[in-house]
């Protein structure tokens, strides 16, 4: 896991604003599953707006023609809004949940690993740690690499959620200040 | 005013100015078919649902209107997704409304359950599961809207008993929110200007005509923009009819199985004007090989298909009428500033392929009836204007090619999912549709096999059909590629000589039917067919088994190497 990488050019990133309805998910799934294109990742919740969904989409782009999956997406009734997220162009999350075997060799290590990627530990076992971390996909790619070794029982990473930059313009108003 | 959500259901319908619909009655469909009884709507009962899902496909074929259909939940959901997939294919406006066991046991596995709409997710523009009757007026205006506009489609609407059962308020929707669909049909003046340029560049152009000609009703249209440009039009399988066979301009079909000249145009042509068709692989042959030399000009209501198979050099997402009328105009003003292409070498080139490779078949032996020739007796006794429908195998192909057509909407097929069995069902739709023109279905006996139980639907409710049974006893299409392709292997395409007997078969069911084997009765037959007006009419043409059609590209070719067939040995 920690070898295919997050940060691999071959992905895009996809945000799909959606109609929160019910089978909109099977609808994309299903599209997906039809046209054979590639889905790395998915991550859905209801927006600000209760009306509509977000969905952050990672496509395989390997074999993948993206200019036809977004054509295609924006074809199903429900689909709203697609906007794609550049290299560099969003604030990308992502939190991964790990069982690791820990006992009164290497907890302290594990718990440091925790400290050092400002993860923290939520469950407790006697000889293993279940540990949380959030983190930029690079982020949590190095914590999976490191914590790895110590013998992983269980994990679950959430996919990648992602939002478009700010702009980082001052507003006019400030800047009329400055000028002046 | 409180109705139930059945009586919501057909009022909405009404509301939609649908004066018939196919259906089949069944359980979770009961509270639908009671109201039906009071409705002006002409209810047509079929024989299988597949067929009512056909009839509505034909009828929206002849109208451009949206065929309706109605059927119950479970087997009558699933007997018509075929029709859904065909229509979904061929971008065909349709509605079929579903019943469905009640929202309070669906996924209990009940009786006559499925999930309707998980299975005709992928064959559906657009689908909807109804889960409160309020809902209903607004769900069928969007369903009509999405069916119709845009790239066409079939939709479906899965109503629960239900909710079919529960009283609502009734009320029409003023409009249509449909935040995530508002398709685009105006083009880009620029992409415009720019696509003028090169038609005013290309001394080779050939005008690539498909099905969005006919669903944009934009035939008038491509005829002005032909004449203007003087450049020669091709007609897909889809587009037969979009413009006249009998205009000088028009090559006649590409293809697999089209003449000489229409693909070797395409193939040697410098501009493809692309108006509404996808280059379908039954069109490129080979894709790497196809059209070498030529840039495109793509116009699509659908901007998935732009770039889709073929990167176009001018893409347009639009409406094909608007953009071809703007496209007029900016033609014009670009040739009158720069003048307008010379042709006529390009125009010497085609006339000289169409004089020496025409459409040919062997008209010396008259001991065996040709399967083209009987076409050309039908459209030659037949008034200019008769809607033609057709199977799916060797004699559709022999239609395509030996009709002409010369209006729009006279041609009824099932072209890319080719469904056979679609001839009769959709004949009986056109004729419901059009009861003043004449409709001829010219029919394979593999096909008339599949959805014949039709006509007694048609003999019953007074819809006279005409069928030509082009019956060569085999699945000729097949065997057609198993001689050719694997060394006369013959393997299970040989039905019968001798049963069904499709006269008796025919008179069963309520028809007129007669038994052609001889080439002398071919025209007499054909004149009593078509002076019979108060019941079907089946005429068994017993033809030539080993007529192949030609010319053909085989798969994996490229559109250069057409097979002749043996008429052009030398
Ligand atoms: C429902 C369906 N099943 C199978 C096929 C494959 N198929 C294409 S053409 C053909 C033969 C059609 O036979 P017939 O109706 O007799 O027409 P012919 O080719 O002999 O003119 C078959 C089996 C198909 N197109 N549709
Ligand atoms: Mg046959």
């Amino acid at each position: 896991m920690g070898q295919t990488s997050y940060s691999n050019s071959g992905h895009h990133i996809y945000s799909v604003l959606v109609e929160n309805k019910f089978g909109v998910l099977t609808r994309i799934a299903a599209l997906f599953a039809r046209r054979g294109f590639n889905i790395y990742s998915l991550a859905v919740s209801p927006t600000e707006d209760e009306n509509f969904s977000r969905m952050t989409i990672v496509v395989n782009a390997d074999g993948t023609p993206l200019e036809q999956v977004v054509k295609q997406l924006h074809k199903l009734i429900p689909v709203i809004k697609i906007t794609e997220i550049g290299n560099g162009e969003g604030i990308e999350r992502e939190l991964i949940l790990v069982t690791i075997e820990a006992d009164a060799n290497n907890r302290g290590m594990v718990t440091e690993l925790a400290a050092i990627f400002e993860g923290s530990i939520v469950d407790v076992g006697h000889d293993s740690l279940t540990l949380m971390m959030t983190g930029t996909p690079d982020q949590v790619d190095a914590f999976e690499d490191l914590v790895r070794p110590h013998g992983v029982v269980a994990i679950q990473r959430t996919g990648r959620i992602a939002l478009p930059k700010l702009v980082r313009e001052a507003p006019t108003k400030l800047r009329s200040v400055k000028a002046s | 005013m409180k109705i139930t959500g059945a009586q919501a259901l057909v009022k909405s319908l009404e509301m939609q100015d649908v004066d018939v619909v196919f259906g089949y009655p069944g359980g979770a469909i009961l509270p639908v078919y009671d109201p039906i009884i009071d409705s002006p709507i002409r209810h047509i009962l079929v024989r299988h649902e597949q067929g009512a899902g056909h009839m509505a496909e034909g009828y929206a074929h002849a109208t451009g209107k949206p065929g309706v259909a109605i059927v119950t939940s479970g087997p009558g959901a699933t007997n018509i997704v075929t029709p859904l997939a065909d229509a979904m294919m061929d971008s065909i406006p349709m509605i079929v409304i579903t019943g469905q066991v009640p929202l309070a046991v669906i996924g209990t596995d009940a009786f006559q359950e499925c999930d309707t709409v998980g299975i005709t997710m992928g064959v559906t523009k657009h689908n909807w599961l109804v889960t409160d009757a309020q809902d209903i007026p607004k769900i069928v205006k969007q369903a009509f809207h999405i069916a119709t506009t845009g790239r066409p489609g079939p939709v479906l609407i899965d109503l629960p008993k239900d909710v079919a059962n529960t009283e609502m308020e009734w009320e029409w929707p003023e409009d249509i929110s449909l935040p995530g669909y508002k398709p685009t049909t105006n083009g880009h003046p620029k992409q415009i200007k720019e696509a003028a340029k090169l038609i005013a560049n290309s001394t080779r152009p050939v005008i690539y005509a498909g099905g969005g000609i006919l669903k944009a009703r934009a035939a008038e249209a491509l005829k002005e923009f032909a004449q203007l440009t003087g450049a020669p039009v091709v007609t897909t399988l889809m587009a037969r009819g979009a413009f006249p066979d009998e205009h000088e301009q028009c090559l006649g079909m590409p293809g697999m199985h089209g003449n000489y000249t229409a693909i070797t145009s395409m193939q040697e042509s410098d501009l493809l004007i692309t108006l509404g068709a996808r280059f379908d692989d039954r069109v490129t042959g080979k894709k790497d090989g196809f059209a070498p030399n030529a840039k495109v000009i793509h116009v699509d209501v659908d901007p998935a298909e732009l770039g889709k198979v073929r990167n176009p050099d001018v893409p347009i997402v639009g409406d094909a009428r608007l953009i071809i009328e703007k496209l007029i105009g900016a033609t014009k003003k670009v040739f009158e500033k720069e003048g307008k292409p010379d042709l006529s070498k390009w125009w010497d080139q085609l006339n000289a392929w169409r004089k020496e490779f025409p459409l040919k078949y062997d008209k010396t032996d008259d001991t065996l009836l040709k399967p083209e020739y009987c076409i050309e007796q039908i459209r030659d006794a037949s008034p200019k204007d008769t809607i033609l429908v057709a199977g799916v195998g060797t004699h559709q192909m022999f239609a395509s090619q030996y009709w002409k057509f010369n209006y729009p909407y006279t041609w009824v097929n099932s072209g890319g999912l080719g469904t056979m069995g679609f001839c009769i069902p959709a004949a009986i739709g056109a004729k419901v549709a059009k009861p003043e023109s004449m409709v001829w279905g010219i029919d394979g006996d593999g096909c008339f096999q599949m959805t014949a139980q039709e006509l007694v639907t048609a003999a019953i409710e007074k819809i006279p059909v005409k069928i030509a049974i082009l019956n060569n006893s085999y699945l000729g299409m097949v065997r057609q590629w198993q001689e050719l392709f694997y060394e006369e292997r013959y393997s299970e395409v040989h039905l019968s000589e001798t049963i069904p007997d499709f006269v008796k078969w025919s008179e069963a069911m309520g028809c007129a039917a007669f038994r052609v084997d001889k080439v002398e009765d071919v025209i007499p037959t054909i004149e009593k067919a078509n002076s019979i007006n108060d019941r079907p009419v089946v005429v068994d043409f017993r033809i030539d088994p080993a007529e192949k059609v030609f010319p053909m590209v085989p798969v994996g070719r490229t559109n250069s190497q057409i097979e002749l067939g043996p008429m052009f040995d030398k």
